[in-house]
């Protein structure tokens, strides 16, 4: 290695084009922003932050500085409506656009609108904001101070991390999902092998995966304790599926050849069935059928994880000419209102709906403070969101799952796979 | 400065080990975030701990928390770190932190140093919950007042050891803006 200058990571590249620095694994650099966002959840301290510590001095650029408002949309309780209307109010002050209550969760809505373009870098205060690693570009969440300084100065410090890669060998067909790849790469991964990593995901598994798939991998980037996944392998319906979206031409890194990695790990996927992670922690994976007959009381689809057009889908499909049991409540949440709005066109929530399921307005639901998808003492829910640590939504436990494992359960009451059905 | 005398809580579980993964939730509930006022947040802190509950009632100003991996793990909240802030904790040691939470705690002049070697002497009960400890955040040391031992932390990085100095980032920052 003497001498020889070894060849760039995804992200040390992403890094490298925002930074005069060199973005070496490990250096401290001053990156540049590309877009800097605060949601109606970390954004009302931001604008007390900012208000506090700058007063009435400019934003870096109001073009590129955004409010997204998902977590409780619209508001159902008058501190979020407060809230919102703080930053309604600041947006308005300082020319800054406001993807409202009415547009789903802001980190969807970033790529749809474009914003969240491939080698780009995009924070925020929402911790599954690594999702953008879905369209090769590099998101982080960060927390109100972040924010505040990201939104006056443009730019803000980073620790360039080093990247693992993963292989993930083999095939899979349905019963399995992109969520059930993910959940069995949680189980492998833990929240060691993974921390404070950028990861590279590689393999016939992953390469064909759509958008929805790829959103489902990289969000729960986070669950392993990651900086950031990026998957760079990318088929041709991916590609169009992107750039029917993205206003430029979808043209991501790839890593080097000779790019130096962390940690190489093989994970084989040949067969993968569904897979459950069991309370109270994300990385607590089992086979589905080891949960078989495990009473529930509610179901939820949706989050940033599995709120896509092709999750609804897929429960829909399960779902037909089922009815969700009687003591049994299916809560469904679309992401964003363009999925919304697919989901009308295409007829799939008068299929969800006739089968019984509860329809929300898009938006976060069942995580944090959310408006729909608490659980109260002594509930069973089991959910495709990404976290079920203890307390998070309520005092019920969370069992975490696939759309289709979900509205399969939600049809027997119990855990279950589709083919039970 | 840099260095910090305290009393040490070990957050371990019933069998003694530090506990790992512990998340924002555990440390502050969501159902608190509306709360923007610091002096009201320390009441909170690890309120949904199994075993802690009572933390903020037996912390003292000045103390400093040990705690297992991977600590901070979970949402961006910002009051995750300054439920700390207000019962004016001394430092958190940890073997690792989660990325955000780190971030959060060192932009808010909040010392948290990684010590890889904090399960095992935990583990070995080397370190105990009363115990008195002195760090140095510059150097990289701990030394145990109670039992007359040194152990290795990791030094502060350059740019975390200049935002404690400065208070904050916000106050580290105006330096930086000026061009």
């Amino acid at each position: 290695m003497k001498g020889k200058k070894l060849g760039k990571t995804i992200i040390e590249k992403i890094i490298q084009g925002h930074t005069k620095d060199d973005a070496a694994p490990g250096k401290i650099v001053w990156m540049d922003l590309d877009v800097r966002s605060a949601r109606d959840f970390g954004g009302p301290n931001v604008v007390k932050n900012y208000e506090r510590e700058y007063s009435d001095l400019p934003l870096a650029d109001s073009k590129k500085t955004f409010f997204t408002f998902d977590l409780c949309v619209p508001a159902s309780s008058l501190k979020y409506a407060d809230a919102q209307q703080l930053c309604r109010d600041f947006a308005q002050k300082h020319n800054v656009k406001v993807f409202d209550v009415n547009k789903g969760i802001g980190s969807h809505v970033l790529i749809e609108e474009g914003l969240a373009g491939a080698n780009s870098t995009v924070v925020g205060t929402d911790s599954h904001l690594n999702i953008l690693g879905a369209v090769g570009c590099f998101g982080q969440g960060m927390g109100d101070v972040d924010i505040t300084f990201a939104f006056r100065a443009g730019k803000t410090w980073f620790e360039v991390p080093e990247t693992i890669k993963i292989l993930l060998k083999g095939h899979f067909s349905y019963s399995a999902t992109a969520k059930d790849l993910t959940l069995k790469v949680l189980k492998e991964l833990g929240t060691r092998s993974a921390a404070l990593k950028a990861v590279e995901f590689y393999g016939d598994a992953v390469q064909d995966l759509s958008l929805a798939g790829r959103i489902t991998l990289c969000s729960m980037v986070t669950e392993m304790a990651g900086v950031i996944g990026f998957i760079p392998e990318y088929g041709d319906s991916f590609r169009e599926e992107i750039n029917g979206i993205s206003k430029t031409k979808f043209n991501p890194f790839s890593a080097d050849a000779d790019s130096s990695y962390a940690e190489v790990i093989e994970i084989n996927v040949e067969g993968l069935t569904p897979q459950v992670a069991v309370p109270f922690s994300p990385d607590n994976v089992r086979d589905v059928s080891e949960l078989k007959g495990t009473k529930i009381q509610s179901g939820f689809i949706g989050s940033c994880t599995n709120g896509r057009t092709e999750d609804l889908a897929l429960a829909a499909r399960v779902l037909k000419q089922k009815k969700v049991k009687t003591d049994v409540m299916l809560k469904i949440v679309p992401s964003t209102a363009m999925v919304y709005r697919e989901l009308l066109e295409q007829g799939i929530l008068q299929d969800l709906f006739r089968a019984g399921a509860i329809i929300s307005n898009p938006g976060c639901g069942g995580c944090a403070d959310g408006h729909i998808g608490l659980t109260g003492e002594g509930e069973v829910q089991i959910s495709t969101g990404n976290r079920n640590f203890e307390g998070k939504q309520g005092k019920g436990k969370t069992y975490l799952a696939s759309p289709a494992v979900v509205a399969a359960s939600c049809v027997l009451g119990e855990i279950a796979s589709p083919e039970d059905l | 400065m840099s260095v910090h005398r305290g009393r040490i809580w070990v957050i371990s579980d019933n069998k003694g080990n530090l506990i790992e993964n512990i998340d924002t939730d555990q440390i502050f509930h969501n159902a608190f975030l509306h709360i923007t006022e610091l002096s009201q947040m320390g009441q909170y802190a690890l309120g949904n701990l199994e075993g802690w509950k009572d933390f903020s009632k037996k912390a003292r100003s000045g103390d400093v928390l040990m705690v297992g991996r991977n600590f901070g793990a979970g949402s961006s909240r910002q009051q995750a770190v300054d439920c700390f802030i207000s019962l004016k904790i001394g430092l958190i040691l940890a073997p690792s932190f989660g990325a955000i939470y780190f971030r959060n705690a060192l932009n808010s002049g909040f010392p948290v140093l990684k010590s890889p070697a904090l399960e095992e002497m935990v583990r070995d009960r080397k370190l105990e919950t009363g115990d008195e400890i002195e760090v140095d955040f510059h150097k990289g040391k701990g030394l145990s007042l109670s039992k007359g031992f040194s152990f290795q932390v990791e030094a502060m990085s350059t740019v975390q050891y200049d935002i404690f100095k400065a208070g904050n980032l916000f106050n580290y920052g105006k330096t930086i803006l000026k061009d």
